[in-house]
This record gives C-alpha cells, structure tokens and sequence, in this order.
C-alpha cells in the first residue's frame, strides 16, 4: 500500500499538502512527492484537484478479516442497550433514536441488545423508544459489566442473529467491549462518529468522525465484514419522543455455559465528585485559559447560577488543573449541544470546536478580536471578561430584581 | 516481571493550529511526541520494574522516524525497543495494526504484562489495546488509573469509570491500558539520552522477522476504509457587540431572550 504521484499530471497546486494530515508531502521542483511520514490514509487522493494521486496496492490478498463474510446474510440493525446499576444510559436511548432513521431507511428492524441479570423487564422502555426487538441474555454472571462475559453473550447473538450494524455509546464500558467485539468477530469498528447514514446504492453504512484532534472529518466505511460496529458519544444523537404504547418481540438467547472471564469487579465505587451533566446542559458558561486560574471559575460559577446553567471548560483551563476534567468540553472532553454556550477567554482550538460547535446560540467573550472561537460564534465581545462577566451579572440581578426600576430590558 | 509496553507517535495536535481562510491545517514546525497516554504506561511499567525488577521492552509500529520515541522510551528507562516498520503495514486500520503488534508479542515470547495507553491524541479510538488483547487471547483492563497490587499471577487495579472507578482483579499476564491519572511520567536524565542514543539498540522488525503473510498486515488487513476526509465546517457570520460594557451585555441579554435562549 502506497501513494503514488502521477508526475505528468501533476500541476504543483499543492492542495494535496495542505490536506495532508502528517505533513509527509513536499512540494520539490513544482511536482508534489511522498515522504517517509505517508501513513497512506488517502487524504490527499480526495483533495487532488486534477486526479493526480492514486493509492496503489501491492498485493490484493485477502485478510483473514473478511473471509467467510456472506453480506447478504446479516440484516438489521442493532443498538447496545448498557445498563448501570440496572438503569439503561441516556447513551442507549439516543443509539435508539439514530438507529431507528438508520433501520427504516435500510426496511430492516431495529434490535436493541439487552444484557444482565434479571434486566427484562427494562425491553418495554426500549420499545418505547423506537426497538422493534430485545435480544435478551440474562445469567447471574452477567450482573456487572466484565468484558468477557459481556463479549461473549454479544458474539453469540451476533453469530446467530447476524446483523449489519451495530451501535456502541461511547463511554468507558462502550469503548472496553466495542474493541474486544470487533476483534473477536474479525470486523471492523469505528469510535466516536458524530454523523451516521447509509449509502444505500451499496447498502453500507458512512461512519464519519473527527481526527486529529478535530482537525478533520473522516468518513469511515466497513466494506467486506459485518457487523459494521461503530461507536458514539453521549449527547451527539437525539431521543426519539417515546410511545409507550409501542411494543415488540423478546428473543431470549443463551449465555453460553463455557465462558473464560480472568477478571472479577472486586469493587465499584462512586465517587462524590459533583455529576456535571454538560450533555444535557441547555446552557453552558465555559472558560478557558483566559480565565487566568480556579478563582476566575469562581466568577464563571456564579454567572451560570444565575443562568442555571452549568460550568463548562477546554482542555487548557483543566490540563493547568484550574477546573476538574470531568467539566472538559472538546475532542478528548464532551461533545454538548446545549441551546446557548458562553464561551469565556476560550481562544478556539479546534479540539474545542468540535466539543461544542453544534450549540444554537454560541456567545465568544474573547480579548483578542482574531481569536477562532470567534469563526463560529453568533454573537462576540472583545473585551476582558473580568469586566464583561460582573457587567453582566448585575444586568441580571437587575431583571431579577424587578426590571421595573432598571431601564435594562 | 517482564513488561511490554505499546507505544505510538503522534503529532502534537495540541500544536496544530487551523488557518480559517483556507480551511487547512498549519503544522509548520508541529512536533512529533510519544503519545501521552502512552508515556503513562511507559513510566507505570518503568515503576514496576524498579519495584519488582526484571525487564521493560518498548514497542512501536511506525515509519522509520518512530525510531526518535523509542529513543525517547529508552532514555526514560526502557531496556529494550523494538521498531515495527515495513512498508506494507502502512495503511493499517487498528484491527490490523493490534494484529502485528500481536504477532511481535508472540515472537518476543515471554511477558507477564503489557500496557497501553489508554487512546492516542491523533487518533482517539481506544480500539488497539482491547484488540490486542483479544488476539493475543488475554485479559484486558482498560482506563487503569491506579495499580493497588501486582502479584506473579494477578493484580488488583482500579478502572476509571465516568463517575467513579472499578477496583478490578485480573489475571496475568494481562492488557492493561493506561489514562492520566495513573501517575505523573518522569524527564529522561542527561545519563539516559546518551545511553538511548549512544549505548543502547533499537530492533527493526519488518515482515521477513515477523514471518507474517501480506495479507494479514496493512491496508489489505484493515476492515475499516476511509472513505473521504475533509474540513469540519466552518460556521461565519459572528456579530460584534460594541459600546460601553453595560450597553454591550444589555444588548446581549435583549439579543438572547429574543432568540428564545435565555
């Protein structure tokens, strides 16, 4: 596998450069060439405006991934549903929304794969929320999430049930068995992806994520093998309005008796660490590094009290320590989509923008007027927030006080 | 013990900046680092070995250059550091990448832990460590984020979870894969970079050592395809809110309740 440029073609514009991800493309006597750093992810072959660029194979052999796929055989759409502590996630319920428009737009039924321990009567709430079907597996072993067991009862319904997709939420369980799944049944998965549709000419479903940190999109195909897994975070798919009037079928499939499981859960401790729910936040006052240290969150807290809105971050405001992680928003924190995001001494980077881009209303207050969070913002103030934040804070104790007296609003 | 840790190089995406006009990617002088996650794994299995002796080898997949973070694993303590790099593992999705690490793990033979980071920061799928582990048939446990005891045959560990953590007794030998909280990797000493540079080698592996057929490394391996790749969207149209501060967050409010958000 390597790239390889067409000389005669091309034209040294240099496009292909600028769409490199690595940085492996130098511009040498007016012809583009390939360096050492190609990681051969095909970027550059999208970008090239004249056709120059092709990805070569050096051999057509077929890995052991893909054999043995007879594609026509699996059907239908699935959705992990996970539990903790016997409650389904949020995660579940959005899965279910998104893999609704995805089942009906293929004419398949949508499943939702129930795992643990005396757990059936939770298949009526995904019903509700849009599953035609409940694969049900229930054992005593089952009752904590571990990643053999969990891996082992999904991989028997799989070879069973054999469906096309597979929807996975994201979070530290998600991403512990989409993996382990994916090895084991020999297919390809694809993590975090912010955008799912089907490619109906050929029936496969485009999985398109941020890399780099958010410096680019790509979309990701599982051409030969199935399922086709993939992976998404909480807050990036909408809930389908419930009917729980709906109802389906339960297929009751057994936990295979011979399962190796090496790890026992010992312990799962909560911590008390506030729970900030920055997915479902409507409004959201975030900091960055301009807030300066822990006491200008301070500041931030009491203009989102006021807001009822919670207290948000990028990762330079919480890899300096100022704020604890779990208030991130960005790439490596939570993607949100809250109806007004306050962005504060927030400069922009891209791995920020991906977190929070999709808000409706996005407020930047920025010092300098050149800051990228101002690209994407509706409304901007260059000012220092040390002045705005307290400005606005009393314009609001005002409104709150009886905006009889106060010429504000 | 005998600890392999995994390792990947990666661009500073922190570094790489955005030029809204062209909607392209700056990188001019962006360098390239050990993965962080993967320096947490680094410098808990260098703890381990300084507690319970035996050996640290470092391992990566990668182009030629990757050469530089293994020196970097070496000065920071390493013994050993293998290179995966053959021109036809390029293109490798993490299915195909986790399956020649695995068989670089099996020709090294003997281990009785090997770390991961947790994700890479150019990547962020998490998916190699859970699928090295499968391959290699072991136990995996992901988001370690403290080690509470390590024995010959199992350790106790705590596993992040979002709100809270798992203390969690696995088998050896076992994947663990690393998040930052697990500790807080050391500098390499002036001591180490000379030895890392001068003293001590790095294996190559390509195909011929690996004795791995084609089509079992590379793109040909890789379930996954990328289809397309291109700029996130840019949204436009900011509008400046200007005059004195009082005026400018009174303008602001009247903005917001008019748009329904407040």
């Amino acid at each position: 596998m390597f790239v390889i440029i067409e000389k005669t073609h091309c034209t040294g514009c240099e496009a292909c450069q600028a769409s490199c991800p690595v940085g492996a493309i130098e511009i040498d006597g007016g012809i583009a060439t390939i360096t050492d750093k190609c990681t051969c992810c095909g970027a550059c072959v999208e970008e090239c405006p004249v056709q120059a660029i092709k990805l070569e194979n050096e051999n057509n052999n077929i890995a052991p991934a893909k054999e043995a796929f007879h594609l026509g055989a699996y059907q239908g759409v699935w959705v992990f549903a996970e539990l903790r502590q016997g409650t389904i996630m949020n995660i579940a319920l959005e899965l279910l929304g998104e893999g609704r428009k995805l089942a009906d737009t293929l004419g398949v039924e949508l499943g939702a794969v129930l795992i643990g321990n005396k757990v059936e009567p939770l298949a009526q709430d995904l019903f509700a929320y849009g599953a035609d079907v409940v694969y049900l597996v229930e054992n005593a072993e089952l009752e904590n999430y571990r990643t053999e067991s969990y891996c082992a009862a999904l991989e028997k319904l799989i070879k069973t049930y054999k469906p096309e997709i597979l929807l996975i939420g994201a979070t530290n369980i998600g991403r512990d068995l989409g993996p382990r799944l994916a090895g084991r049944v020999r297919t390809g998965l694809t993590a975090d992806c912010t955008v799912l549709d089907i490619d109906t000419e050929k029936r496969l479903l485009n999985q398109t994520r941020p890399a780099f940190g958010g410096n680019i999109m790509a979309t990701i195909i599982c051409p030969d093998t199935r399922p086709q897994l993939a992976t998404v975070r909480s807050g990036v798919m909408k809930k389908a309005t419930p009917d729980f009037n709906r109802t389906g079928r339960i297929i009751k499939a057994i936990y295979p008796p011979d399962v190796k499981v090496r790890t026992i859960v010992r312990d799962i401790v909560k911590e008390a660490k506030k729970i900030v729910n920055l997915e479902e936040a409507q409004i959201i006052v975030s900091g960055g590094r301009g807030v300066g240290g822990p006491e200008g969150f301070k500041l931030l807290e009491e203009v989102a009290a006021r807001l009822g809105a919670i207290v948000g971050a990028s990762r330079g405001a919480v890899d300096s320590g100022w704020i604890p992680s779990n208030h991130q928003v960005g790439q490596t924190g939570k993607t949100v989509h809250p109806k007004l995001y306050i962005a504060c001494g927030i400069s922009g980077a891209i791995q920020h923008l991906a977190g929070m881009q999709h808000s409706s209303v996005i407020v930047a207050i920025n010092k300098n007027s050149s800051a990228p969070i101002f690209k994407i913002a509706d409304y901007g103030i260059v000012g220092d927030l040390f002045k705005v934040l307290p400005a606005l804070l009393d314009t609001l104790k005002e409104i709150t006080n009886g905006n009889k007296e106060s010429s504000a609003i | 013990m005998q600890i392999i840790v995994c390792l990947k190089q990666v661009p500073n995406t922190n570094e790489v900046k955005f030029d809204t006009k062209t909607g392209t990617l700056i990188r001019d002088g962006v360098a390239s680092i050990i993965n962080p996650d993967d320096r947490n794994a680094l410098e808990e299995a260098i703890r381990l070995k300084e507690l319970k002796g035996g050996t640290v080898t470092a391992i990566t997949m990668g182009p030629p250059q990757a050469d530089y973070a293994l020196r970097e694993a070496l000065a920071m303590g390493a013994d050993e550091a293998i290179l995966l790099s053959d021109r036809a593992f390029a293109g490798a999705d993490t299915w195909a990448t986790s399956l020649t690490l695995a068989q670089a793990i099996k020709k090294i033979g003997h281990y009785d832990l090997i770390f991961c980071g947790r994700q890479a920061i150019d990547g962020d799928t998490a998916q190699v460590g859970p699928e090295l582990a499968e391959h290699l048939d072991l136990p995996q446990v992901t988001y370690v984020k403290k080690i509470i005891s390590m024995d010959s045959d199992k350790a106790v560990v705590e596993r992040a979870l979002e709100d809270g953590y798992e203390v969690i007794e696995v088998t050896l030998p076992a994947v663990l894969t690393a998040v930052k909280e697990l500790n807080t990797p050391r500098y390499a000493t002036t001591s180490g970079i000379v030895d890392a540079f001068d003293v001590k080698k790095i294996t190559v592996w390509g195909m011929t050592q690996l004795d791995i057929a084609t089509g079992l490394v590379g793109l040909n391996a890789s379930p996954t395809k990328v289809k397309r790749t291109f700029s996130p969207a840019v949204k436009g149209d900011v509008k400046f809110l200007t005059g004195s501060i009082k005026e400018t967050v009174q303008t602001l409010l009247k903005e917001l309740q008019a748009k329904h958000v407040l």
